[in-house]
C-alpha cells in the first residue's frame, strides 16, 4: 500500500533568526567596552534595543491570533499594558519606606490620596514570582473572557476588531480614574530596583536586556511548537475557511480562545518585561493607537510568519527611532503612509518581498 | 458499522415569513443513496443545512439513529459522523492537500489532542489510500489553492472519506465539471456508497441517471415525488413544476 509522504515544510530561516539573536546577545557586551574603543555601544542603543525586543515579542502574540488563525485584535495593547501595569506594582511595593513621603507600605500616590491602608488587590505584589504571575494571568484571563463571549456568539472579522479597540479605551479610561488606585494618569513611576539589583545601573540595564532576549527566544519556541502543530494547521484552515472546520467536526470556539489566550499571556510577558526597561508606566499604554501601531508592525513585516512578525517589529521601530530624532510630527504620517503601502503593494510584507528575491 | 437512519419528519423552516421547508419528511435507510433534485428554491440547501446543524428547524424532528440533532451543533454532528460537501468546493487552500486530508482524518478533536498529535504509520497509510483513491497522489505536496475545479472536487469528498461518516450530504458535486470529471464522480460516489448513506443534491439530470438511485423531488420546501428515476420523470405533476419547463 502506498504510504504518502509527510509533507515537506518551507525551511524556517532558522539560521538567519539564530544568528540575529546572538548578535543582539553581543549588544550589552559591548556597551562595557570603554567608551572611546571604537566598538562600543552606548546605553542609549542598550535600552532602545531593550525596547524593541519587548515590542517584538507583542508582534508574536498578534502574529499567532492574526496571522494565523485571523483574530484581528485591535486592543492587544491592554494585555501588554496589563502586564506592565502588575510589573509596576511591584516595582512600587519594592520602593517601601524610599519614597518621598517615606510611608513603609503605601506607595506615594496612595499617601499623596489619602489612602488608610494597601487595597487588598495590591495584596501579595510585594513578591516578584506573584507579580510575574499575574503578568501572565491577568490578561490571559481577561483574554479568555472577551474570547468566550465573543467567539461563542461567532462574531469575527472587523466586529471582533471594533470590541477589542473598545476593550482598550474603556481600560485607558477606567485606569485614568484616581480611585482605580494604580495611580490615574500619573501611573507608577521613580523605581528604585528589582530583585535587590538597583536600576539604572548598567548591571540592570544588562540583565533586563537578557531576560529580554531569553523571553523572546523562548516565546519563539512556544509559537513555532503551536504553528507547526496540528492545532496550528487547524487555526489556519480557520483563518480561511471557519464554518468547513467546524463541519469537519472541530470546536472552532475552543481553538480560537487557546490561541487568544495564549496570545493574550505572551503581550501581558511583554509589557512586564518593558516597564522595568523604561522605567515608567501610565494609562496612555492602554491607548488605541498603541494597539493600532502593533499590528502594523505585523503588517509590514509578514502576518502568518513568525520571523516577519520579529523583522516588522525591529524595521518600523528602527525608522521611527531615527524619523522621530530629526521630524517626529511626520511620523503618524509616514505610519499611516507605510500600513497603506503595505496593503495595497506588500500583502506579504517584507518576508514577501525577501521570498520572492529568493526564488 | 452499525447503521444509522436518517429521520426527518414534518421538518419547517421559515425565514421572515418565508418558508424555505415546509412540512418536509423525509427517510434515508443505512447504507442508502439517494439523489435529491429540484428547482431553485425547492429547500434542497436548507435541508442540508437542518441535518447539519448549521440552521435550527422552526417546526418538526430530525433524528439520526437516537440522536436528536436539532439540539446539537455543526461540530457534534459531524463528530456523530454526518459528513458535507459544499455546493462550492471548500478546501483549505493555504494548507497542502496531504494536510487538508490530515486535518479530516478522524482523530480526537480537542485542542490539546491536536497540539501533541503525531502523524503515525496508520494516518500516513489512510492518507495514501485515500489520496489514490481521489486520483491525487501525485499533487500531495502542492497547496490545495493551486489544484482545479475537479481536482478541489475530489480533494473534498477525499475529506469526507477521511472523517468516516456513515452518512454523507453532497450538494451539486459536478456543477461545472467537465464529462470526463462528471463521470469520474459518478463512479467515486458510487464506490463510497454501500456501506454508508449518500444523500446527493443534484440539478444534472443525467448524472442523476448515471447514479441509478432512489430520487426524492423537492419543490416549495415539501417533497413532491419520489421513486426510481424513470417513475419521478414520468410523474405529471414533476413535469409541470420542474422537468417540464
Amino acid at each position: 500500500m502506498a504510504e504518502a509522504a509527510p509533507p515537506v515544510r518551507r525551511p524556517f530561516a532558522l539560521a538567519a533568526l539564530v544568528g540575529a539573536l546572538l548578535l543582539l546577545a553581543l549588544l550589552p557586551v559591548l556597551n562595557g567596552l570603554p567608551e572611546a574603543h571604537a566598538l562600543h555601544v552606548s546605553d542609549f542603543i542598550v535600552s532602545i534595543v531593550g525596547k524593541w525586543i519587548c515590542y517584538a515579542i507583542l508582534a508574536l502574540a498578534i502574529d499567532i491570533a492574526w496571522g494565523y488563525a485571523g483574530i484581528l485584535s485591535l486592543g492587544h495593547g491592554a494585555f501588554f499594558a496589563l502586564g506592565g501595569y502588575a510589573m509596576g506594582m511591584h516595582l512600587m511595593r519594592r520602593i517601601g519606606d524610599r519614597g518621598v513621603y517615606g510611608h513603609p507600605v503605601l506607595p506615594d500616590f496612595m499617601v499623596f490620596l489619602g489612602y488608610p491602608e494597601l487595597p487588598w488587590y495590591w495584596l501579595g505584589f510585594d513578591n516578584f514570582g506573584f507579580a510575574m504571575a499575574m503578568a501572565l494571568l491577568v490578561p490571559g484571563a481577561l483574554g479568555g473572557v472577551v474570547g468566550w463571549l465573543a467567539f461563542r456568539s461567532r462574531i469575527t472579522g472587523v466586529y471582533f476588531s471594533i470590541i477589542t479597540q473598545a476593550m482598550t479605551y474603556a481600560l485607558m479610561l477606567a485606569f485614568f480614574r484616581n480611585d482605580m488606585g494604580f495611580g490615574g494618569n500619573n501611573g507608577f513611576t521613580d523605581f528604585k530596583d528589582l530583585l535587590g539589583v538597583p536600576l539604572n545601573t548598567a548591571t540592570a540595564r544588562a540583565g533586563l536586556f537578557y531576560a529580554a532576549l531569553v523571553s523572546l527566544a523562548l516565546c519563539l519556541l512556544i509559537c513555532a511548537y503551536v504553528v507547526k502543530s496540528k492545532l496550528g494547521r487547524v487555526l489556519v484552515a480557520v483563518r480561511d475557511a471557519e464554518s468547513r472546520v467546524r463541519f469537519l467536526g472541530y470546536n472552532v470556539t475552543s481553538y480560537k480562545l487557546f490561541v487568544f489566550v495564549l496570545s493574550a499571556m505572551i503581550s501581558g510577558l511583554a509589557g512586564a518585561l518593558y516597564v522595568p526597561l523604561v522605567g515608567i508606566i501610565n494609562p496612555g499604554e492602554f491607548s488605541p493607537g498603541n494597539s493600532i501601531e502593533a499590528v502594523i508592525w505585523v503588517a509590514v513585516g509578514g502576518r502568518g510568519t513568525l520571523g516577519g512578525a520579529l523583522l516588522g517589529a525591529f524595521s518600523v521601530n528602527g525608522v521611527k527611532t531615527w524619523l522621530t530624532s530629526f521630524a517626529p510630527d511626520i511620523w503618524p504620517f509616514v505610519l499611516g503612509g507605510l500600513f497603506v503601502a503595505v496593503t495595497l503593494f506588500l500583502p506579504k510584507g517584507l518576508v514577501g518581498l525577501l521570498r520572492k528575491r529568493g526564488s | 458499522m452499525s447503521g444509522n437512519s436518517l429521520y426527518l419528519d414534518g421538518v419547517s423552516v421559515v425565514f421572515d415569513g418565508f418558508r424555505a421547508l415546509n412540512n418536509l419528511s423525509l427517510i434515508v435507510e443505512p447504507g442508502e443513496m439517494r439523489a435529491v433534485i429540484g428547482p431553485n428554491g425547492a429547500g434542497k440547501t436548507t435541508m442540508m443545512d437542518v441535518i447539519t446543524g448549521k440552521t435550527r428547524p422552526t417546526a418538526g424532528t430530525v433524528r439520526f439513529g437516537d440522536h436528536d440533532l436539532t439540539r446539537m451543533d455543526e461540530a457534534s454532528i459531524a463528530n456523530l459522523g454526518i459528513g458535507r460537501k459544499f455546493q462550492k468546493p471548500t478546501v483549505f487552500d493555504a494548507l497542502t492537500v496531504f494536510e487538508n486530508l490530515e486535518l479530516a482524518l478522524k482523530a480526537p478533536r480537542g485542542t490539546l489532542a491536536a497540539l501533541h498529535w503525531r502523524l503515525g504509520t496508520e494516518a500516513r497509510e489512510k492518507i495514501g489510500e485515500t489520496l489514490s483513491e481521489i486520483g491525487l497522489t501525485a499533487r500531495a505536496q502542492d497547496l490545495a489553492g493551486i489544484l482545479s475545479h475537479g481536482q478541489r472536487q475530489w480533494l473534498e469528498i477525499g475529506m469526507l472519506l477521511m472523517q468516516d461518516p456513515q452518512l454523507l450530504l453532497v450538494d451539486e458535486p459536478v456543477a461545472g465539471m467537465t464529462d470526463q470529471e462528471t463521470e469520474h464522480t459518478a463512479a467515486l460516489l458510487r464506490r463510497i456508497a454501500g456501506t454508508r448513506s449518500v444523500v446527493v443534491v443534484e440539478h444534472d439530470l443525467e448524472f442523476v441517471r448515471a447514479l441509478g438511485r432512489k430520487v426524492t423531488v423537492l419543490h416549495e420546501g415539501t417533497v413532491l415525488s419520489e421513486g426510481p428515476i424513470d417513475q419521478v420523470q414520468a410523474d405529471p405533476r414533476v413535469i409541470e413544476v420542474y422537468l417540464g419547463r
